[in-house]
């Protein structure tokens, strides 16, 4: 059976033209897909998989029982993960950190959760990727490496994607990228700006004094000539339509949300002359739907506890790292993520201490330590749902494959009868 | 000894499509297990040279976090900078400190490299 149109849950930019062939339902080839995609669907399992309990198969009613258990015994719960599951299920787990006086977390904390705070003191310009195909003639790619991350993000929708006022693609855009190291994509770039690490702020800053025409008295700022920042300056005032494009270069490095802060007074200055306008790399699938559905269930966008019954949040404090190198969570509920693979050491090895709990279709890193395992279907292979793409476009995801585990959503739903019971 | 290194973290095309082969699977560990380094700071770091042509290098990577046992190859950056991609590996050389924003220091941490 071949599906068309499919979306791929992979990343942020969730393409959604994926050709799919299932035969005794696996998927047994996937047309269009990045690799990353095409691993995603080819190894995605169909088979049926128990939950177990310290590593014990067991019946879902008492894997379900012991970690709803664990989680109304605990003092200090944390939700955490988010980002790989379907807005619905997102929108339960919420509802139940609610009912715990939990703290809730997704991995935009480790990822954008810098954009979003730059954002709330500096406000955002908007665009859908697909302005962005028919319309920007200027793409800059700051601290990000579409080539490795955002595979297809060229082809579907900036570099060489052909809109209606850019009908030649590439040849219709200039392309500039600003990173510390050379990458796949600036060597294809007609301009590369090579930074010194840890040089964002100053660099955004120089580029903001040029726009507002004062003269530097320095010929060099972060590794870059004052004489290039110059002829970008010009580039950005007398573009048709301007996009910046960033990533973990800039929220990851000294200054975080700083530099995201001044990025965003740049594009804001820049509407002076143009329209200009920028745009967050999302990683995960549905990274941005985590934060959306927080957002309008809770006011905020992560780093959130109910502990008094009502959402604070305070990046710094209710942040999984944080919550965790500071062993301040006493039970962790882990959906669709695997802090274990990607945390720092010292969070990390918390998370192996307490009573742990992870609802995934994999078994992670994170599921090997874990007290309760629940696997669950995929969203957007064996289960329907919503995923919001980079540019905070809500798609609904297909069902390509039948799976016989539950979702993540019908999981959470069994979770929360049992704490309220 | 190389002088301080840069140390840079992030995602690899392979590291991408091996997440879904399980996160025990060899290509797994191959894709996150390795240290990439220019061209220069490979030959100061072994000014005897490597040995064994084609034989993998195995070097130690230390930040004031932890440290890890990676192979070494040689990457397409600037001297004075090295890359671990995201995996256990970095984790182990990344502290836990956010400076109240959630976000942990993932690039521009100070590292040294010795070879094994």
């Amino acid at each position: 059976m071949r599906i068309e149109n499919v979306v791929c849950p992979f990343c942020g930019c969730l393409c959604d033209d994926i050709v799919v062939e299932v035969e005794d339902n696996r998927v047994t080839a996937v047309k269009k897909t990045c690799s990353s995609g095409r691993s995603l669907f080819l190894n995605a399992h169909t088979g049926a998989a128990h939950p177990t309990v310290d590593g014990k198969e067991v019946a879902w009613s008492e894997a379900m029982d012991t970690a709803a258990r664990l989680l109304a015994d605990s003092a200090s719960p944390l939700i955490y993960g988010l980002s790989s599951t379907a807005s619905e299920a997102q929108r339960k787990a919420i509802a139940l950190a609610d009912l715990l006086g939990a703290s809730i977390d997704s991995t935009s904390s480790v990822c954008h959760g810098p954009t979003t705070i730059g954002i709330q003191s500096q406000g955002e310009p908007t665009c859908t990727l697909g302005e962005v195909k028919h319309r920007a003639d200027l793409l800059i790619f700051w601290g990000c490496n579409p080539a490795e991350a955002h595979i297809r993000h060229f082809a579907r929708y900036s570099v060489s994607a052909r809109g209606k006022l850019t009908p030649q693609g590439r040849k219709d855009r200039t392309v500039v990228v600003v990173d510390v190291r050379p990458t796949r994509r600036s060597r294809n770039a007609d301009i590369f700006l090579q930074l010194r690490p840890g040089c964002d702020y100053e660099v955004l800053t120089a580029l903001r004094a040029l726009l507002k025409g004062e003269t530097l008295d320095v010929t060099e700022v972060g590794g870059v000539g004052v004489a290039q920042l110059a002829d970008l300056v010009e580039r950005m005032k007398s573009c048709r339509f301007g996009v910046i494009f960033f990533g973990m270069g800039v929220t990851q490095t000294g200054g975080k949300y700083l530099n995201i802060t001044e990025l965003l007074a740049l594009v804001a200055e820049l509407n002076d002359y143009t329209r200009f306008t920028t745009m967050a790399m999302r990683g995960h699938g549905n990274v941005a739907g985590a934060d959306c559905t927080l957002t309008w269930q809770t006011g905020y966008p992560f780093a959130i506890n109910f502990a008094r019954g009502y959402p604070q949040y305070n990046p710094g404090e209710f942040t999984a790292v944080d919550m965790l190198a500071r062993q301040e969570a006493d039970a962790a509920l882990i959906i669709a993520s695997d802090p274990v693979a990607h945390f720092p050491r010292l969070a990390a090895q918390w998370l192996s201490q307490i009573p742990t709990i992870v609802l995934d279709p994999e078994a992670n890193l994170t599921a090997r330590e874990a007290r309760v395992v629940l696997p669950t279907a995929i969203y957007g292979v064996s289960a329907v749902g919503t995923a919001y793409r980079m540019d905070n476009v809500p798609l609904p995801l297909k069902k390509v494959v039948d799976s016989p585990q539950p979702t993540d959503e019908q999981v959470l739903d069994w979770m929360i009868e049992r704490v309220k019971a | 000894m190389v002088p301080k290194l840069i140390l840079i973290t992030g995602r690899t095309i392979k590291q991408g499509e091996a997440l879904h082969k399980g996160k025990d699977s060899d290509e797994y560990r191959q894709a996150t297990g390795f240290v990439e380094m220019s061209r220069a700071d490979r030959g100061r770091l072994a000014p005897q040279g490597w040995g064994e042509r084609g034989a993998a290098q195995r070097v130690r990577v230390r930040t004031a976090f932890g440290e890890a046992e990676l192979e070494l190859r040689e990457g397409n950056l600037p001297e004075g900078m090295i890359f671990v991609p995201m995996g256990p590996a970095a984790n182990a050389l990344i502290g836990s400190e956010t400076r109240g924003t959630g976000m942990p220091d993932s690039k521009g941490l100070e590292a040294e490299v010795e070879p094994l």
